[in-house]
Parts: structure tokens; C-alpha cells; sequence
């Protein structure tokens, strides 16, 4: 299967051909896959070289003078490197973009923790309204990413991943979809988590949300799943674990309820190899899924009764 | 009270402006290093009135120093960006105009700055942004401190824009001498290494910097370095 970040050149290449406003920005990264579109749009396809306090700030320049720009590189340097800039060169001067991240918490292991990003989301949350996508399928990314595109003049952010599920889902770029119904919890699986989710809770009493929207995190649809699931919530992150505790814990504030974050971990591994040998030592496997959620599930039965 | 719409401000009107904001009747020099630089802009150089503000055809300023900003606010007031009225409350908090501006609140401000290092890479971009749209005619200027050229940002941005050609961007460096670590001729000889067109002048003069400003360039960047009393002195 192809990857998200497959698809990414060929979706931003149409919408070059379709809206004038539509500019891509990018730090070498990326670059090869849009030298053909380059050639059909040299004004529109711009690559800064390696400097990504210029990228963001150029992308808010061309907003500035009305232009949606498309800005792009690895998470670490999208969201880490150029903070300043993405506070304020976007949001301070009040303009959007779309800000599209490759290389995730751990796509490229052999890479070392240089190339690893489990705390872009966090970090945007320290912001003011943005939106932020989190695909689990390329079609997905491919959906959302239009959407982005298309959502005027807002800060939106992609996270792209090689970890993907097998199967794509009809997202519609703002809700959680209900999975699996249960009665004894809720689990909240974002993106790329869901088939091991699913794998995890196979057998379980609960309901299963699939979140690729993030921001705004969609209080509406827990809070409805925990009035036949409970409120035992647990949250399947594949950034940092308990970006969106707070979040869960906003949407059910006036409920007696209990939240278990699962996510990437903190501690730097200092480990390369393989992605699964990384999804595995932060416990986010099918297996250890199953012994943490099932756990905390139990504990809080026990709890009640 | 006087509409500032209906009476013509002068240079020699500026003093009395910044007095509205500081309470003093004199202004040292770091008060004015940027004050002759921005008046020849505003009054011989950008195409740009309060009625054109939101004319893609209009040029841009960029302040991106922006400590110091009693020179701008005083210029946008002698020009009718900003009500003169709005002086006196400077930097209160139902004020417009704080100690750094913001382009939100601004009228006329064509970004808000505080943060050094953020105005040349946002005018490249703003540069780019136009040049796609095909508005060939609009020049893009951005004004930056000698010491906020320490910000590594500014060089991301020097370092592209020379060999990408981006001749409607201009650069007036404010140099007061306040960076630390400093070698005479630094700042000319790093944008020139980036291929810009450059020229150093008196920050004082007008005609020089109005010459400097207007000089033709043609397929590179401009930079004016603007020379001024040193901070310190």
C-alpha cells in the first residue's frame, strides 16, 4: 500500500491546477515530488532550501497577501524548530495556512530521536484555534487534506504517518465516528491507532471512536458514547501520551468519570529499528492494549460495585 | 479638535507627535534612530494612503523592529493611518498602540512585530505571495535594527532571497551601532555576499536616503543601511 505522504504531492499538485489562491511551501524536503508541478506553476511551488524559520514566515507572508499556502517538512522541523514562527508569524499576525507534517512520532526509527516529533500536538494546543487532522488511512489524508485546503483562512494542521490501519473510513474532516458499541467504556482510538484498537478490545464490552479530527476534539460524540458506555474513557494516542487528557476530561467535567491516557511515551528510547519494534516499546501494541485497557476497565467496575 | 484628515503634517510636526506619546519635549536618539528613514518612505517613497490599505496593488512596509515604535506611530498620525487622538494613550491598555505593534490593531500596519527576526522572512514571503498573483508593481519594504541582525532568521532569509531574485524587496537596516558583536562594514558585506544590491548612507539625510530608496536595481534585492548616532553614545 501506498503512503500518506504518497499522496500528499499528487493531492497538492491538483489543487494547484484548480485554486489560484494555492501556494506550496517547502524546505527541500518533498521537493523532487513536485518538480513537474513546478514547471506548470513556478510562482506557486516554492522551495526555500534548508531553513524553516523562513518557511513559516514566508507561508504567512503569502498569506498575507491572500494566498492559502501548503507548508511542509518533517514534524520536528514543522512544529519544533520554527515554534516562534508558527505562533506568531501565523497566529499573532492573524493569517492561516496548512501545515502538513511527514515523519510522525517514530516513522523513521533508524533515524534516531532528531527525526522524531510525539510532541507536535501538545505543542500546538498551547495555541489558539487550530484545526488538527490526524489521517489513519492514505485515502483519508487524502480527504483531509482537501479539506484543509478548502477550510478558508484557518490554521490547519496534517499529521502525516507511515503507521496506517488497513481499511479507510468515511471521515468527514470534524467528528468522531462510532466503531463498535459497547456498554462498559469508552475508547477513543486517534488515527493510525484504530486497528490496534480494535485488535485490543475484540471481545470487550465497549464502544470504539475513531478520532481523526483532533482539534477541535469532538466532546460532543464522547460525551454521548459514555451515556450507554460509562465514563471510563481511554484515550489511544500515537503522539504523546495524554495530549488529549484534558480534553476528554473538558468534555466530561460535570460527569463523575475517569480517563486513561495511552500514547508515546516521554523518555527518549535512544533505540533505532523498525516502527513496530517502537509501537511496542510504548506499550501500543494489540497485546499490551488489551492488558492496560482491560485493567483499568476492571478497576473501575470494581470501583462501582 | 483637529481631524487629522483635514490638516498636512510636516517633518518638522514629528517632535510634537512623539511628545503626545512620551510626555517629553525631547526625544533622544534611540527614540528617533528610525524616524528620518520612515518619513522619507512615507512621505516621498510608498505608494500607500490610509484609503489603500487594503489595495493589493499597494506597497508594503514592514516594521520589524519593532521596540521603539513612538517614530512609527507618529509617522502613520502625521500621514492618516492613525487618529492623532490616539497618541496620548500610548501603550494603556485600551490603547491601539502598544509598545510594540500590532498589525491587528493598527491601521495602516502591515504586520505586528516585537519578536526581532520575524519581518524579513514574512516580507519575502510577502514578496513571493505577490509575484504568484502577478502584482509585478508593489514594492515590499521591511525596516530592521543592526542588532536584530543577530536573529539567525534574518540570514535564512537574506541568504535566499538574493540568489531567488526577489527585486520588489527592500530592506532599510537601522544601524545605531547597538549589536554587541559587530565589524565595521559587517552588515553591508553579508547581504552583498547574498547577492543583493546595497548601499550605505547617512540615516539623517533625507535626500541620501531618498536616493538610496529610489536607485534602480534591477533583478536583485535592495538593502539600505541607514547610519545613525550609536546607541550608546
Amino acid at each position: 500500500m501506498d503512503t500518506m505522504r504518497d499522496r500528499f504531492a499528487p493531492v497538492v499538485s491538483r489543487l494547484l491546477d484548480e485554486d489560484p489562491r494555492v501556494a506550496v511551501v517547502l524546505a527541500e524536503i518533498g521537493m523532487a515530488d513536485f518538480e513537474e508541478t513546478r514547471t506548470r506553476h513556478p510562482d506557486r511551488v516554492i522551495n526555500v532550501g534548508i531553513r524553516e524559520q523562513l518557511l513559516v514566515g514566508a507561508g504567512a507572508g503569502l498569506a498575507l497577501t491572500g494566498l492559502r499556502p501548503v507548508v511542509h517538512t518533517f514534524a520536528s522541523f514543522l512544529v519544533e524548530r520554527p515554534f516562534e514562527q508558527v505562533k506568531l508569524d501565523l497566529g499573532h499576525q492573524g493569517v492561516g495556512a496548512v501545515l502538513v507534517s511527514a515523519a510522525a512520532s517514530f516513522d523513521w526509527p533508524a533515524g534516531g530521536y532528531t527525526h522524531m516529533a510525539p510532541g507536535d500536538v501538545a505543542l500546538l494546543d498551547t495555541l489558539d484555534g487550530w484545526t488538527v487532522h490526524v489521517p489513519g488511512h492514505p485515502d483519508e489524508a487524502e480527504t483531509l487534506l482537501r479539506q484543509a485546503v478548502a477550510a478558508g483562512d484557518d490554521k490547519v494542521y496534517v499529521r502525516l504517518s507511515v503507521q496506517s490501519n488497513a481499511e479507510a473510513l468515511p471521515v468527514d474532516g470534524s467528528r468522531f465516528l462510532t466503531v463498535r458499541e459497547g456498554r462498559a467504556g469508552v475508547v477513543v482510538a486517534v488515527g493510525p491507532m484504530l486497528d490496534g484498537v480494535l485488535a485490543a478490545t475484540e471481545g470487550l464490552d465497549v464502544t470504539v471512536l475513531y478520532a481523526t479530527t483532533v482539534r477541535p476534539f469532538d466532546a460532543a460524540t464522547l460525551r454521548r458514547a459514555t451515556e450507554t458506555a460509562g465514563t471510563d474513557a481511554v484515550l489511544v494516542e500515537p503522539y504523546l501520551a495524554g495530549t488529549s487528557t484534558s480534553a476528554a476530561n473538558d468534555a466530561l467535567a460535570d460527569l463523575p468519570h475517569r480517563v486513561l491516557a495511552l500514547g508515546v511515551g516521554r523518555r527518549e528510547l535512544r533505540r533505532y529499528g523498525q516502527i513496530a519494534e517502537h509501537v511496542a516499546a510504548h506499550g501500543l501494541g494489540a497485546g499490551s492494549l488489551r492488558t492496560r485497557i482491560g485493567e483499568f476497565l476492571r478497576a473501575g467496575a470494581g470501583a462501582q460495585s | 479638535m483637529t481631524k487629522t484628515a483635514e490638516r498636512r503634517y510636516t517633518y518638522e510636526d514629528l517632535s510634537g507627535l512623539l511628545s503626545l506619546m512620551s510626555g517629553d519635549e525631547k526625544h533622544g536618539p534611540a527614540a528617533t534612530s528610525t524616524l528620518d528613514a520612515l518619513w522619507v518612505l512615507y512621505d516621498r517613497v510608498l505608494r500607500v494612503t490610509p484609503g489603500r490599505v487594503d489595495d493589493p496593488e499597494r506597497d508594503r512596509f514592514l516594521l520589524s523592529k519593532g521596540h521603539g515604535p513612538m517614530a512609527y506611530y507618529a509617522v502613520l498620525a502625521a500621514k492618516g493611518f492613525v487618529p492623532v487622538e490616539w497618541l496620548p494613550a500610548f501603550g494603556s491598555y485600551d490603547s491601539p498602540l502598544g509598545h510594540h505593534p500590532d498589525r491587528v490593531l493598527v491601521p495602516g500596519a502591515e504586520i505586528g512585530s516585537g519578536s526581532l527576526g520575524h519581518g524579513l522572512p514574512i516580507a519575502v514571503g510577502t514578496a513571493l505571495g505577490l509575484r504568484a498573483q502577478g502584482l509585478h508593481e508593489p514594492a515590499v519594504w521591511v525596516l530592521v535594527g543592526d542588532a536584530e541582525l543577530d536573529e539567525g532568521s534574518n540570514h535564512e532569509a537574506i541568504a535566499y532571497a538574493g540568489p531567488a531574485g526577489l527585486d520588489r524587496l527592500h530592506t532599510v537596516v537601522i544601524d545605531n551601532s547597538s549589536a554587541s558583536y559587530a565589524r565595521p562594514g559587517g552588515i553591508a558585506a553579508r547581504f552583498e555576499a547574498a547577492g543583493w544590491s546595497v548601499e550605505s548612507v547617512d540615516g539623517r539625510d533625507h535626500e541620501a536616503l531618498y536616493a538610496a530608496f529610489t536607485a534602480p536595481h534591477p533583478g536583485r534585492p535592495r538593502v539600505v543601511v541607514a547610519q545613525v548616532e550609536p546607541k550608546s553614545a
